[in-house]
């Protein structure tokens, strides 16, 4: 069994809902990342998503587009990126960690030379989101010969057929896009997202993230009723800018975010 | 004459792309999920059409009496002579309404949107034609109109801006990035991923995800056909070359589509070179670029080693941007097309020759054409033919071409 699939079904038997911090790596500089991993854990993350910075980050609203751009100007590559996931698991060989990111980063190293490094790096699940299932056969190949899950995305208009082929192509958990629209949107509609999941449940055994738009205790703890993991990227990487100047204080800050909506979802623990 | 039809529904040229937007490694759809069924939409919509006789009748009536279709095409005789070598023809997008090619793909894709009962027209735009050419058929067919265009290409081309805004388009600023084509690009996808329901994006070069690339080209093919039979009437025969400056590459596809069967026919596509391509600042991924996926398809692309997008330079905001379209990247492979580079200087060159020598004035982007043109004909014998893309108008860049010579307007 996978880190990620022994995660989620350790918290099932918990009837307990994951929490997934994301964070963009290297922002606002290479040294934070890692400490903030280990901070985000301590305030209850269950799995970590690691942002690989791109120039170009297309389905990204402006609160991760501009912690793309503080990773750049560190120039944060790929490399650097497992670089520090292995870092990370020196101290915490639990906590699985999923890269996401876009495809071209990934294409210009080679997806057998990239899935290679990242396994050996402990990176446990990629989602490159600009990468539909039609054209990862390749990818996922790869990825199966390294054992790392191949995450990938359902949206509001997935088709039933569409959920079916990505039902085929993922594992470790499926990540539904709660809107139409960019990260960190305000759009979140909990009822809309709550009847779409009901249709993906009937296409999918595997765990389903919900994620774009959770941004307080009150919308994670509604997203958890009908998750099984929910996923917050803006509403944490928001606070970095006002923080930039004093990085040491980035981990501390950001865990506190973090555990305010674990202390919410766990209230609703059991409900689902 | 016959008119040419608007829109050849067979493409009978080729067989490309396959239906999954492929031209051979090339292309594809490489978009985030909530994309995916749109643009599944879109493409049935686009194949369902262009077979539909009213719709291509429509077509063909908005291109004559709206854009001005048939373009002419013109033997430049002084600058052929002058050259001393093959006879020049120049094939005159730039006399089209709106001074481009580009209005021949957004008139095309704004009647597909109102057949898709679309209510609002996004488009990204570098140069401004494209975003020029969008807002002036959303204004016609009464659309709302949104164009994103980058902070530092609204710099140079204040006034297409402001030509944009008085047909009734909001013009927002991207300054994410780079601040040039490629961000005003990503911002457009971002706006058609959040408004999708009731929003068509007309993107405006041979690049996107599948169907973009396959559609643009059909709609700009017109140049071609028209150019094919006008050439074949004025000469009796097709051309020996033809030759067209390569952006994202629609008014090259456009014009050389219709010749890929006739293997007599050299074609020419020329990037923009800014200051030397050793220099590493210009925009010509064909020659200089590595293979990648960015903006919905795989495709030639300036980068760097770890797979970030890299800035581009080109003295023609129209030509600055570091992909091109899948097709052209097929093309390269197979050697069908030949893609060469010019710099910025040498097509100020070219700017002022044509301009003084044949009375027009051409864009910037095609200036790059005409001074690849002028770099190969004298070697041609006088009897010998090249058909060039006369693309675009060069008004719009009289202020850069004024600021590069220390000249204030």
């Amino acid at each position: 069994m996978s880190r990620i699939a022994g995660c989620f079904s350790k918290l099932s038997d918990q009837q307990r809902t994951a929490l997934i911090p994301y964070v963009t790596a290297g922002d606002p500089q290479p040294g934070v990342t890692v400490p903030l991993m280990h901070a985000l854990v301590q305030a209850g993350a269950d799995l970590i998503e690691v942002g690989v910075p791109f120039s170009d980050p297309m389905a990204d609203g402006p609160v991760i587009q501009a912690a793309c751009e503080r990773a750049l100007v560190h120039h944060t590559s790929l490399h650097d990126v497992l670089e520090m996931v292995r870092e990370f698991r020196t101290e915490d060989t639990e906590t699985p960690v999923i890269l996401m990111g876009y495809l071209n980063p990934v294409e210009v190293w080679g997806y057998a030379e990239f899935a290679s490094a990242a396994a050996a790096a402990g990176v446990d699940g990629v989602l490159t989101v600009d990468m539909p299932p039609e054209e990862a056969a390749e990818l996922i190949s790869a990825f199966r010969d390294h054992g790392i899950d191949a995450i990938f995305l359902l949206a509001p208009t997935s088709s039933e057929e569409r959920m079916d082929i990505i039902n085929r192509s993922a594992s470790g958990f499926i990540y539904y896009v709660s809107f139409k629209g960019v990260t960190g949107a305000n759009r979140l509609d909990v009822d809309a997202v709550s009847s779409k999941l009901m249709e993906v449940r009937k296409h999918t055994d595997l765990p389903i993230g919900v994620g774009f738009g959770i941004r307080d205790p009150e919308s994670a703890a509604s997203v958890a009723r009908i998750a099984d993991a929910v996923v917050v990227g803006s509403a944490l990487v928001g606070r970095i800018p006002d923080l930039a100047d004093r990085p040491e204080a980035i981990p501390a800050a950001l865990a506190e975010t973090l555990s305010g909506m674990r202390s919410a979802i766990d209230a609703v623990a059991g409900s689902r | 004459m016959e008119p040419t039809q608007a829109i050849d529904p067979e493409r009978s040229a080729g067989t490309l792309p396959d239906e999954h937007g492929h031209f051979g490694p090339w292309g594809g759809r490489y978009v985030a999920e909530t994309l995916m069924l749109p643009l599944d939409e879109l493409t049935e919509a686009y194949n369902h059409y262009i077979k539909d006789p009213e719709f291509v009748a429509e077509l063909d009536a908005d291109l004559a009496d709206f854009v001005g279709r048939p373009s002419p095409l013109y033997f430049a005789e002084r600058w052929s002579t002058r050259l001393g070598g093959a006879r020049i023809y120049l094939k005159r997008e730039d006399l089209n309404h709106t001074g481009a090619h580009k209005v021949n793909n957004t008139v095309g894709q704004a009647l597909l949107a109102q057949r898709m009962g679309k209510t609002r027209i996004i488009a990204e735009t570098g140069a401004g034609q494209h975003g020029v050419a969008t807002a002036t058929v959303a204004a016609r067919l009464g659309m709302e109109c949104v164009i994103y265009m980058g902070s530092e290409d609204i710099k140079r081309q204040a006034i297409n801006v402001y030509r944009m805004r008085l047909l009734g388009a909001d013009v927002m600023a991207v300054e994410s990035g780079s601040k040039t084509l490629k961000d005003a690009l990503n911002e457009a996808m971002r706006d058609w991923v959040t408004n999708v329901d009731n929003t068509f994006y007309i993107i405006g070069t041979v690049a996107g995800p599948h169907p973009y690339p396959a559609m643009v080209r059909d709609f700009q093919t017109v140049i071609g056909r028209e150019a094919r039979d006008q050439i074949q009437q004025q000469a009796g025969r097709l051309p020996d070359a033809l030759v067209a400056c390569v952006g994202g590459g629609s008014n090259a596809i456009g014009l050389f589509y219709p010749f890929l069967a006739d293997s007599e026919v050299a074609m020419f596509g020329v990037e923009a070179g800014g200051d030397g391509l050793e220099t590493g600042r210009h925009a010509a991924p064909l020659c200089d670029g590595k293979a990648g996926v960015l903006h919905g398809n795989r495709t030639y692309l300036m980068e760097d080693p770890d797979g970030q997008i890299i800035e581009t330079h080109s003295v023609s905001a129209g030509l600055d941007y570091p992909g091109v379209g899948p097709e052209h990247a097929w093309l390269k492979d197979t050697g069908r097309v030949t893609y060469d580079s010019v710099t910025d200087k040498e097509a100020l060159t070219a700017f002022h020759e044509v301009t003084c020598v044949e009375g027009i004035m051409p864009a910037l982007e095609s200036s790059h054409a005409l001074s690849y043109t002028a770099r190969i004909a004298p070697a041609m014998d006088r009897d010998r033919i090249i058909v060039v893309n006369l693309s675009g108008r060069g008004d719009k860049d009289v202020h850069t071409i004024a600021a590069m010579e220390g000249i204030t307007i």
